[in-house]
């Protein structure tokens, strides 16, 4: 709108540009008919091909790979919100020795490098003989995604008008009714953001899942750093075009939801 | 339910699942690795038992590892500057655009930050691969072909572009603090523009400048699937020595001490940061 002068309008187009290419790219080159990674070009419908995403869909790994992310994903998702609910409630509603401590060790994983969260999981791991299980491999992902359900949840509960649940109490709802009927209903699309957002993360994580995760378990990100480490073809962009397209599905989703800007800025 | 457990025993019970599970999963393996770095290894035998201060000699006493360090440094540090530079800019024109332009493109630019980065580390190989599209445009305005891929090149492009909305979300949010108004009433007042910048802008969004530089030198250090897709075997850094080490060398206790080195690395900076703000903080709060 106001004075945005020309040569920040360049600017901004180009920082815009360098934000986009490499997921324009892929979805580009996932379409090539040919073998090796070029961008297909041309107006007829000949010079554009699914092949790629066939191999992709007939490629038995992988899709191993993607049921186990999108289970691991999933479960890890739901038990980091159940986790922090109640967590989250403490932290934000409780005045209590220990509060910040707590607080800080629940959001630790944003601050420790999962690279190191990876090595000393897979030193546990060794010690227990939880390599391979897929158990644990979400309990690993419930650590990694459990600071962006909590954050959530308790921007939530802070932008929680107190008076519909003071009202309830006064006229004789048991604390179970309030919480159960008033509290939980508010906290809703914080919760649901939250979830959106820690399913997200555990279906990208690859730094920590590279180090604990088995031959059965390896998740999709693992599964495609590894393919591309070996040999570059279309079909890793077939794959990526796919979760570039998931991916704005789901943000479209949580838009909707939520707000994006609200979740990942963090503007409460 | 709660009437049994007094005041004092509510929030523990609400958050005792959470903190087990992270005693379990974060806390114990932390000690366990920090004990594992001082164990000795053998390669014949494997790790052994007993207490020794050899894995931190060993890193200490070679070259071969300061040259890493140092490398994963400036490579880190480089990029941060570049995330400064450019992500700062961005997030001000963002600031001041319109209505709906200003969300859609807050959300161009902070949406990668949801794509999986091994996508993202992969659409840089097709860009600046030999025959990539970067390649071709730098033959036709007369350049040349230039080797990018599998060198420090390739690797700050990417980190740069996976790090910039962990600079422009902490800048953008400093400038939503800052009342246009201040900006008119210093320009009315015939400020130049370059000095309603130093005056006014920069001040207000140095916390945020801070805090991004800080996140993204920390992400930036302990990066592994760039360096490792974008960086080749040479190229190594801390995050691609440490997974070398657990993974193909099997030295485990030579891992847990690098892993260590780089946590207390990024604590420090972060836990530093905070006691800096803290004391800003205090010190405007004194002032006003």
């Amino acid at each position: 709108m106001k004075r945005t002068g020309p040569l920040a309008l360049v600017f901004h187009t180009l920082v815009t540009i360098f934000m986009l290419a490499p997921l324009v790219i892929v979805c580009l080159v996932a379409f090539t008919p040919e073998n090796t990674l070029s961008i297909p070009w041309g107006f007829s419908l000949e010079a554009y091909s699914l092949r790629w995403f066939k191999a992709a869909f007939e490629h038995s790994d992988l899709m191993q790979s993607f049921w186990n992310s999108l289970g691991v994903a999933f479960f890890a998702a739901t038990l980091s919100v159940a986790l922090a609910i109640p967590a989250g409630i403490a932290i934000a509603r409780h005045e209590f020795p220990g509060r910040q401590a707590l607080n800080g060790l629940l959001l630790s994983p944003l601050i420790v490098p999962h690279l190191v969260l990876g090595v000393a999981m897979l030193r546990l791991f060794a010690l227990f003989g939880a390599r391979g299980s897929s158990l644990w491999l979400t309990l690993a992902h419930v650590v990694i995604v459990t600071p962006y359900a909590l954050r959530l949840v308790v921007a939530a509960l802070a932008g929680l008008d107190r008076s519909a649940e003071q009202a309830a109490l006064s006229l004789g709802a048991s604390h179970a009714t309030v919480f159960r009927r008033i509290t939980l209903p508010l906290m809703l699309p914080g919760i649901t953001g939250g979830w959106m957002l820690a399913f997200i993360n555990s279906f990208d994580e690859v730094t920590m899942s590279i180090f604990i995760t088995a031959p059965q378990t390896v998740t999709l990100p693992v599964r495609m750093y590894m393919i591309a480490t070996e040999s570059i073809d279309p079909m890793m962009a077939a794959v990526s075009a796919l979760i570039v397209a998931l991916t704005a599905l789901a943000m479209i989703v949580l838009d909707r939801l939520y707000g994006l800007d609200k979740i990942l800025v963090g503007q409460h | 339910m709660s009437g049994r457990l007094g005041p004092r025993g509510v929030p523990f019970a609400l958050s005792a699942p959470a903190l087990a599970l992270f005693a379990l999963m974060v806390l114990l393996p932390l000690v366990l690795t920090t004990l594992l770095s001082f164990q000795q290894y053998d390669h014949e035998r494997g790790v052994q038992s007993g207490f020794t201060l050899a894995s931190y000699a060993h890193v200490l006493g070679d070259s071969y590892y300061y040259e890493i360090f140092f490398r994963t440094g400036w490579i880190a540090a480089l990029t941060t500057l570049l995330c400064v530079l450019i992500g700062a800019p961005e997030a001000y024109i963002l600031s001041r655009m319109g209505r709906p332009w200003r969300s859609i493109f807050l959300l161009v630019i902070l949406a990668p930050l949801l794509v999986s980065v091994v996508v993202r580390a992969f659409g840089w190989s097709l860009l600046l691969g030999p025959n990539g599209v970067v390649n071709q445009l730098f033959e036709l305005l007369g350049i040349g072909r230039l080797k990018m891929l599998y060198t420090p090149t390739a690797v700050v492009v990417a980190l740069v572009h996976v790090m910039l909305p962990f600079m422009v979300i902490p800048v953008w949010t400093s400038l939503q603090k800052l009342d246009p108004m201040v900006e008119s009433a210093a320009l009315s007042l015939n400020a130049s523009p370059w000095t309603v910048m130093r005056r006014i802008v920069l001040p207000q969004i140095t916390p945020g400048l801070l805090s991004g530089s800080l996140i993204v030198f920390g992400l930036s250090a302990s990066a592994l699937a760039i360096p490792g897709l974008l960086g080749g075997r040479r190229l190594k850094m801390v995050a691609t020595l440490i997974y070398d080490e657990y993974l193909h060398e099997l030295n485990w206790p030579l891992g847990a001490a690098i892993a260590l080195a780089l946590l207390v690395v990024n604590l420090v900076i972060m836990l530093g940061y905070n006691a800096v703000l803290e004391g800003a903080y205090a010190k405007r709060m004194g002032r006003g």
